[in-house]
């Protein structure tokens, strides 16, 4: 029983970390209808930038990683200018390659920069434990599962209750009517971009204790992240923290309990799973088909 | 200018529309019949490689080209082929038997990732074929008794109608070139048949093509399955040319290859996969030019300049640095995909199409006439 709290846990925190990721692809998504395949890569980079506030120039924890937020947001927004807006408007395909295109250089470059050895940053939860009775929790996993919970709220309130939340909405749901309404389509898009980016470079700091920085971690969990975003419904905010727990706890279980192998390909087989029963996800719209 | 008088409706279907294209492709041929005998073994090796990309490469390009089915998991097709090969020649199969045997297997299996597939559409159908190629992977790392897990395989010396075909020698690179060219005619012949009518009509719009009495799950699922069939055969050519196989070729990065080749070269012909294989295996032997002799190059260039000795043995190590650095082919790799979705959609096919255009109408030229359309209102989220 212990354990399987102990590995509950341990899930739900990685869990949380796969729902960022997946939070960043429904922002973009929702916003312009772009999969941004580079996302794990905008995580990856997050981390490294804070490394470099962090570990290299020696920052306090708190200002480094907000350094690295504000960098990666305009580094976010650059990305959507040189990119991303010249193609939007043509098929979702050409998108989609030049997405993966950008991750591929981002994480060639990031090799190139910062080398590929494991790194690690000093956290103020890197250390220490909470115990409660028998059962012993790493602060680093509580922090992730906290900070997940204020990031969405903050997002939640931010879409619901701000001009600017409601604007994008509207962008969302059809550019060109947003567009006729006065909503300037383009600086939204670049603001979700950057959201977008923020909240991967939250993702890629908070992991930074748990698993190490290094330039192809983007790679394996921005491709995690997926089955996350599919499972919670593609365009939802809430489906995809919950998609994300649902993976990371399955994937924990499934290392846990299930022969080894199983651990990494469980997330595919629940994301294919849900692809042929259930296409819409579990927060997602129905949408009927029109011509 | 070649104006053709079209007097029948056959012809518009003919694989030579005239004498020329049998005169142009006919030198080709006999170009690439010659080529053994001219270029070192380093080129003839890429060369082999590039047959075998760009079969693969036609094989993807039914599928997504021409049938709007994106996929990026034919890697785990590639792996397919190529362990099917590997297990069968240890019974001493002979190579016609396994190679066909290779494709069919790889076909059944495109055809029941098909059948999955046929209820996504855009992003959920690229997520849903990293999940395949995912598992397959993980598959043939698992499977010891097949597949010998991580240890990978061994592929022995092809034996073709009693004779050894070694990898190396020039035997191997016809037989390459004799499964591309097949696979090539092949798919122009079924381009041009209602089937290949229908996957074209299912790519223009599938709401289009059901009410023209199309049926579009038949004919999703034959292309999957053709798709996977090509890829296969490559797969055995792929398997032997290495001589060792082992899961981890066979990733999503091989998978993204695959798509870089048919996206550099263009989406909309078969020019496209031979065009787009080139580019990709050739940018190799140019990184290894660009390592070795660059540096000397600029640094003879900038003492040319006025540089100082020190000076130019200064920036030809920092050049020297920065071509070794390890991460380089994957950074050039980014770059030449969002350069070329950004500035030439349609490829090296579509470049050339427009150079020709440009020449044939010479003062008459328009920019606009490969312009595509940009839409906002439709939402691929409503199909």
């Amino acid at each position: 029983m212990l354990d399987f709290v102990q590995q509950l846990v341990s899930g739900i925190a990685l869990g949380c970390v796969y729902g960022l990721i997946a939070l960043g692809f429904v922002l973009v998504y929702k916003a312009t209808e772009v999969v941004n395949f580079a996302q794990g890569d905008l995580m990856m980079l997050g981390g490294f930038f804070a490394f470099t506030f962090i570990g290299m120039l020696g920052l306090n924890y708190w200002i480094g990683f907000a350094g690295a937020v504000a960098a990666m947001a305009l580094f976010g927004m650059l990305a959507e200018r040189l990119v991303v807006r010249p193609i939007l408007g043509y098929p979702q395909f050409s998108i989609i390659m030049a997405t993966i295109g950008l991750g591929y250089f981002l994480r060639s470059v990031a090799g190139i920069i910062w080398g590929t050895d494991d790194f690690k940053i000093e956290t103020p939860f890197s250390q220490g434990v909470l115990r409660i009775g028998s059962l012993v929790l790493a602060y680093d996993k509580l922090s992730v599962i906290a900070a997940t919970i204020i990031l969405c709220a903050l997002l939640y309130l931010f879409f619901n209750r701000t001009t600017l939340g409601t604007a994008m909405r509207a962008s969302s749901e059809n550019m060109l009517a947003a567009y006729y309404m006065g909503i300037p389509v383009k600086r939204v898009v670049s603001i979700v971009w950057a959201i977008s980016a923020a909240v991967a470079t939250c993702a890629g700091v908070l992991l930074a204790p748990i698993t190490f920085i290094h330039s192809n971690v983007g790679l394996v969990l921005g491709l995690k992240a997926f089955p996350a975003a599919v499972l919670g419904g593609f365009g939802s905010i809430p489906g995809a923290v919950v998609g994300g727990v649902l993976i990371g706890v399955i994937e924990s279980m499934a290392g846990f309990y299930l022969p080894q192998g199983w651990k990494d390909v469980a997330p595919y087989i629940v994301l294919l799973a849900v692809l042929l029963l259930k296409p819409e996800g579990l927060f997602g719209l129905h949408v009927r088909k029109k011509v | 200018m070649r104006f053709l008088f079209k007097t029948d409706y056959e012809d518009d279907i003919k694989l030579f529309p005239h004498s020329g294209y049998i005169f142009s492709y006919g030198l080709l041929l006999a170009l690439l019949l010659i080529a053994p005998y001219v270029l070192s073994s380093y080129l003839m090796s890429q060369v082999v490689f590039v047959c075998i990309y760009a079969t693969v490469g036609v094989g993807l390009l039914i599928l997504t080209g021409f049938t709007g089915q994106a996929s990026l998991g034919h890697a785990a097709f590639l792996a397919i082929g190529a362990y099917t090969a590997a297990y069968l020649q240890q019974f001493n199969v002979p190579f016609p038997v396994y190679f066909l045997a290779a494709g069919l297997l790889t076909g059944v299996v495109g055809a029941l990732v098909g059948f999955p597939a046929l209820r996504l559409q855009g992003i959920y159908l690229v997520i849903a074929t990293i999940s395949f190629a995912f598992i397959v992977e993980e598959i043939l790392a698992r499977w010891e008794s097949v597949t010998h897990g991580n240890e990978g395989m061994r592929v022995k010396t092809l034996y073709f109608l009693g004779a050894a075909v070694p990898r190396d020698g020039p035997t191997f690179y016809y037989l390459c070139l004799a499964v591309l060219v097949l696979t090539i005619v092949g798919s122009l012949n079924l381009l041009r048949s209602p089937t290949g009518r229908a996957f074209v009509a299912i790519r223009e719009s599938e709401t289009a093509a059901r009410s023209m009495g199309i049926n579009v799950s038949l004919y999703k699922v034959k292309s999957f399955a053709i798709s996977a069939a090509i890829t296969g055969f490559a797969g055995v050519l792929f398997a032997h040319k290495l001589s060792f196989i082992s899961p981890e070729m066979f990733t999503l990065q091989l998978s993204i290859e695959f798509i870089i080749v048919i996206l550099i070269g263009g989406t909309f012909s078969l020019h496209g996969a031979v065009l787009g294989a080139i580019f990709l295996v050739m940018i190799d032997p140019f990184l290894t030019y660009l390592k070795d002799d660059m540096p000397g190059v600029i640094a003879g260039l900038a003492a040319t300049l006025g540089a100082g000795q020190e000076r130019a043995a200064h920036i030809q190590d920092a050049v020297a640095a920065f071509a070794s650095a390890n991460g380089l082919k994957g950074a050039i790799y980014g770059i030449i995909i969002v350069l070329f979705v950004l500035f030439e959609p349609l490829g090296l096919y579509g470049r050339w199409l427009k150079i020709k255009l440009f020449f044939e109408l010479f003062p008459l030229y328009k920019h606009a006439t490969f312009k595509r359309q940009k839409i906002y209102v439709k939402s691929e989220r409503n199909r």
